[in-house]
């Protein structure tokens, strides 16, 4: 179990290296001009390629991110045991659900609401 | 050296066990001196009570290590001068991460426990004789492993461990983790991990691959820095991490 989280530590990490500088770049050159809120929206909205590539951002940061907590709460704390894990794989879905929401919310056009 | 030896070495070692204090002891500076010479002069001269473990002199069994100056260090190869504050002082301290027995005598056998949990020992591949599978004993003849071959030179990376603690003490990781397999076991399972003769992988790296084997290291390299004998366990670790993963993955590690 140990040999999957830490594979899956460091390849979902290889990918949000790319992941992260991409979105920070695109950030940046977004708003270099003062684009506004609906503005951006106006661009990212069923932009497949936007959607796909925060669909796998969503995804790599799921993995990414309760696994090192994980492994801070393990070396840190008292806290080893199985309802660590289950915390954990909830924060996942957590992750998984909000971050979905945000990216749905972005390609989805305005007249969808999303829950 | 004249100067040197003229002055006083004013030195603080550490009395007791896990609770204790320092006991100033005032020693005459010596041109080449060493610290075991000078731990060994306090033991003969001043105080036969003082505890301490030595027993080559010349950096080849590694029991004299202790923590000297905030530095974990073999005592018989540190100079004085290299260890030495300005104002002359030293400050003599057992190895950290050991149960301290008595003064600056620590209790090794968890360490070694380490090695063996790492399985750090050799496993040698059964004879097969005439075609047939044999007994598992060590083959009949030396398995050549000439030392020029990729093989021979990454086992040799690590071989020369003499087990003085040096990097246990330095490690920031067995310090917080009291089960963490730390650098040396590590470092002897990676050199027998590419040692072609042994046959014991499987379970060596399956030893290695726990929460407390070479996941947990933070790779802060202590060990590769203080390392006596110039060795680099950080490496061996990346090197069991790269092999687990391989294993993990279905490729032979």
């Amino acid at each position: 179990m140990t040999a999957i989280l830490f594979i899956a530590q460091r390849a979902s990490a290889a990918v949000l290296a790319f992941a992260v500088t991409v979105h920070l770049a695109t950030i940046l050159y977004a708003i270099r001009g003062g684009l506004t809120a609906g503005e951006v929206l106006a661009r990212t909205r069923e932009n497949h390629w936007f959607f796909a590539f925060y669909v796998l951002f969503v995804l790599m940061v799921s993995v990414h991110a309760p696994i090192g907590l994980r492994n801070v709460i393990r070396e840190w704390t008292p806290w080893q045991g199985r309802s660590l894990d289950v915390v954990l794989a909830l924060f996942a879905l957590l992750l998984l659900a909000t971050g979905f929401r945000a990216a749905a919310a972005m390609y989805l056009p305005p007249d969808v609401v999303v829950g | 050296m004249a100067e040197a030896s003229e002055s006083t070495l004013s030195v603080d070692v550490w009395r007791g066990a896990a609770e204790g204090r320092f006991q100033t002891f005032q020693v005459p500076r010596r041109a080449h001196q060493t610290i075991l010479d000078v731990v060994t002069e306090i033991q003969r001269d001043q105080d036969a009570t003082l505890s301490y473990r030595f027993a080559c002199r010349v950096g080849m069994c590694g029991s004299c290590a202790m923590v000297v100056n905030g530095r974990p260090r073999w005592t018989c190869r540190t100079r004085v001068s290299e260890a030495v504050t300005g104002d002359g002082k030293l400050q003599l301290e057992p190895l950290r991460n050991f149960t301290v027995v008595k003064d600056l005598t620590v209790d090794m056998a968890a360490f070694f426990d380490k090695w063996r949990d790492a399985k750090g020992h050799f496993e040698p591949a059964p004879i097969e004789k005439d075609g047939e599978p044999g007994s598992p004993m060590p083959q009949a003849d030396f398995q050549v492993v000439p030392p020029a071959t990729p093989e021979r030179q990454a086992a040799d990376a690590g071989i020369e461990c003499i087990g003085c603690g040096v990097c246990h003490s330095a490690c920031d990781v067995v310090a917080w983790n009291k089960d963490y397999l730390g650098p040396a076991p590590l470092n002897r399972a990676w050199t027998l991990v590419n040692d072609v003769r042994d046959a014991g992988n499987d379970a060596r790296i399956d030893a290695v691959s726990g929460s407390a084997g070479c996941h947990a290291c933070h790779s802060h390299m202590n060990c590769t820095e203080f390392c006596p004998r110039g060795i680099a366990p950080t490496y061996s670790i990346a090197g069991l991490k790269r092999a687990m993963i391989s294993r993990a993955l279905g490729r032979k590690s």
